[in-house]
């Protein structure tokens, strides 16, 4: 007997047979989905992790000649001078001061704009503001980074006469300007997650918008608003053509922001625009100062991912 | 109506409401709200209980483009809470709200009850202390809360966040208390409690309430307002209305034909 005959007696095996092929045709399907997902997820992971291998592998050659406690203890950084020194602080000072000014611009102007935007400004007003806002971030750094040297340090040197031309002051300040969007478009939405009933509550109680905004709004996003702070001082951790062309580019052990300075990804960019031979010291050392960064950054995000915990929402 | 009644608080005369889009949420409605009592509001969905409730409080200012028309005039002053000079938040000063969802701010208990006060100026710590303790005990949750007043309100259950609110509302000595559909989201027992609650907060502030619960409007309120489509049908007496209602649709509602 074949098997067809054996179907037809049975139409309701051939349901199930034929319900079973459906499955397995649709199930085949979602795993072939899920793969595809699942590899483009993988390809950031992947990068991160190559990223690290290559910075680890990097460094070790570097750290075969130079001691880590020189590394970071050592007040200079000179690798590429005949007196070599390979102190990472004044990079890791410069990255400090620089991102310290930007965020003590962009932190309060962030948050101030956020608030507006979400609880002051009609819709038409929004819809103009925010676009225009959001412009600031295609803005490419490189503008940034002349507008720095050749608009605000003149500037700041009428107020500051004895301000050189390259300092900290004038690109920190330019990479505020520049983040602010970052930081007001991330905790304006954390702020409109708010729900309405929340607002409600508070004018219900007599408050005024001011008071709702700060004392009920700002609050119930906080954790959200502590990612947008965290996301700017990744930005200004990371940031590289406004400090390269604007600051000066010299290594120099100091927290005054009216000195010039160099930035650890300043230094990286110098160095990998330069020709340098592979494995050479030198060309090393732009892979030992990326770690650092690459831990600072880290760290941050750490700081960040705690302070979420703290606050978490829960309305 | 009868002489014995105590005077109204408030009254809401010929009014009528539109949202945004003009959509004529109320209809003309008449209805006086009784000092130191509890008056239901009871309808079926979308009839407009709600609308009419946030009428007192001027909630609907919040929205752009909504209307009022029409007065709601408050006793002993007569002013119409309405008017386009008086200021909603001086209304709000003077009527507090409970919502459905109990909705207490991302604060530590204590500060969830001192809100209105802080919002008022109130900078005395003793009074503070005072009247957040006042508060809490009338909302019938002190005991509960008094060893944790400075843990965030969120970790409450839901029926203590709902008598947080209620606390909250009641720490600035509101002369009225709106109420919508303040258990709806809460089980029987803390059902239970917070309707007890609202029996015993009438001795000191005029209540209105909106429910979708017949028993409920049968047990707490002394008064009862039924409405359908944007319309008041009837109001009158809780037993004479739950007992025998004058108007056929309200017969229909109260005894589930309807609704
Ligand atoms: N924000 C709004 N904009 C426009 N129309 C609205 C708005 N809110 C409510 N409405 C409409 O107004 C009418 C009354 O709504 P309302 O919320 O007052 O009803 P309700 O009696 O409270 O109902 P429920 O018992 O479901 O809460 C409904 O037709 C509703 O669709
Ligand atoms: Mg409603």
């Amino acid at each position: 007997m074949s098997m067809a005959t054996e179907v037809l007696n049975n139409p309701l095996e051939l349901r199930i047979s034929d319900r079973l092929a459906k499955n397995f045709r649709r199930h085949f399907k979602e795993r072939v989905i899920e793969f595809i997902l699942m590899m483009a997820a993988l390809s950031a992971v992947a990068t991160t992790v190559g990223i690290v291998a290559i910075l680890l592998y990097e460094s070790a050659g570097f750290f075969a000649h130079v001691s880590i406690v020189d590394f970071l203890t050592d007040t200079q950084w000179t690798p590429l001078f005949e007196d070599a020194h390979y102190g990472i602080l004044p990079l890791v000072m410069g990255t400090l001061v620089t991102s310290g000014i930007a965020l003590m611009v962009a932190v309060p102007l962030g948050t101030i704009a956020a608030i507006y935007l979400s609880e002051f400004a009609s819709h038409r007003v929004r819809e103009i503001c925010k676009p225009i806002l959001e412009l600031l971030v295609g803005v490419p750094t490189v503008v940034f980074g002349y507008f720095a040297l050749l608009f605000v340090t003149p500037m700041l040197q009428k107020i500051f006469p004895e301000l050189p031309g390259f300092n900290m002051l004038g690109p920190g300040i330019v990479m505020g300007i520049m983040i602010i969007p970052y930081i007001s478009s991330m905790a304006e939405d954390a702020m409109r997650a708010v729900p309405m009933s929340m607002r409600e509550g508070s004018y219900a109680m007599g408050a005024t918008r001011f008071q709702t905004a700060v004392r009920v709004v700002a609050p119930a996003a906080t954790s959200g608003i502590i990612a947008a702070y965290i996301l700017g001082i990744s930005r200004a951790v990371g940031e590289t053509m406004v400090v390269a062309i604007a600051a000066g580019q010299q290594p120099t052990m100091t927290i005054n922001p009216m000195e010039g300075a160099a930035t650890i990804t300043a230094y990286i960019v110098q160095v990998a625009m330069g020709d340098l031979p592979h494995g050479s010291i030198g060309y090393q050392s732009i892979f030992a100062a990326g770690l650092v960064l690459a831990f600072m950054t880290l760290f941050f995000n750490l700081l960040g991912h705690l302070a979420r915990k703290k606050y978490r929402e829960a309305y | 109506m009868q002489p014995t009644e105590t005077p109204i608080k408030a009254e809401a005369r010929n009014l009528s409401f539109y949202y945004n889009g003009g959509h004529k949420a109320l209809k003309g409605i008449n209805l006086p709200v009784h000092e130191k009592k509890i008056t239901a509001l009871i309808g079926p969905s979308g009839c407009g209980k709600s609308t009419f409730l946030r009428c007192f409080n001027r909630m609907h200012d919040l929205y752009p483009g909504n209307q009022y028309e029409g007065e709601i005039v408050m006793h002993p002053d007569n002013t119409n809470i309405l008017q386009k000079a008086v200021d909603p938040i001086e209304v709000r000063m003077r009527i507090s709200m409970v919502f459905q969802k109990p909705n207490p701010f991302p604060k530590s208990i204590y500060e969830n009850v001192a809100y209105g006060l802080r919002v008022r100026g109130e900078t005395n710590k003793r009074d503070m202390d005072n009247k957040v303790e006042e508060a809490l005990r009338g909302a019938a949750i002190w005991n509960e809360v008094k060893d944790r007043l400075h843990e965030v309100a969120f970790n409450l259950s839901g029926g203590q966040q709902q008598r947080l609110c209620i606390a909250r509302a009641l720490a600035t000595d509101p002369e009225i208390m709106l109420f919508d559909e303040p258990t709806s989201a809460l089980d029987p027992i803390a059902t239970a409690s917070i309707e007890e609650l609202m029996s015993e907060l009438k001795n000191k502030v005029t209540i209105l309430v909106v429910t979708h619960n017949m028993q409920q409007a049968a047990r707490v309120s002394d008064y009862t307002a039924y409405m359908y489509l944007g319309e008041l049908i009837e109001f009158g007496n809780t037993d004479t209305m739950f007992t025998k209602p004058s108007r056929r649709e309200t017969e229909d509602y109260i005894t589930g034909k309807f609704g």
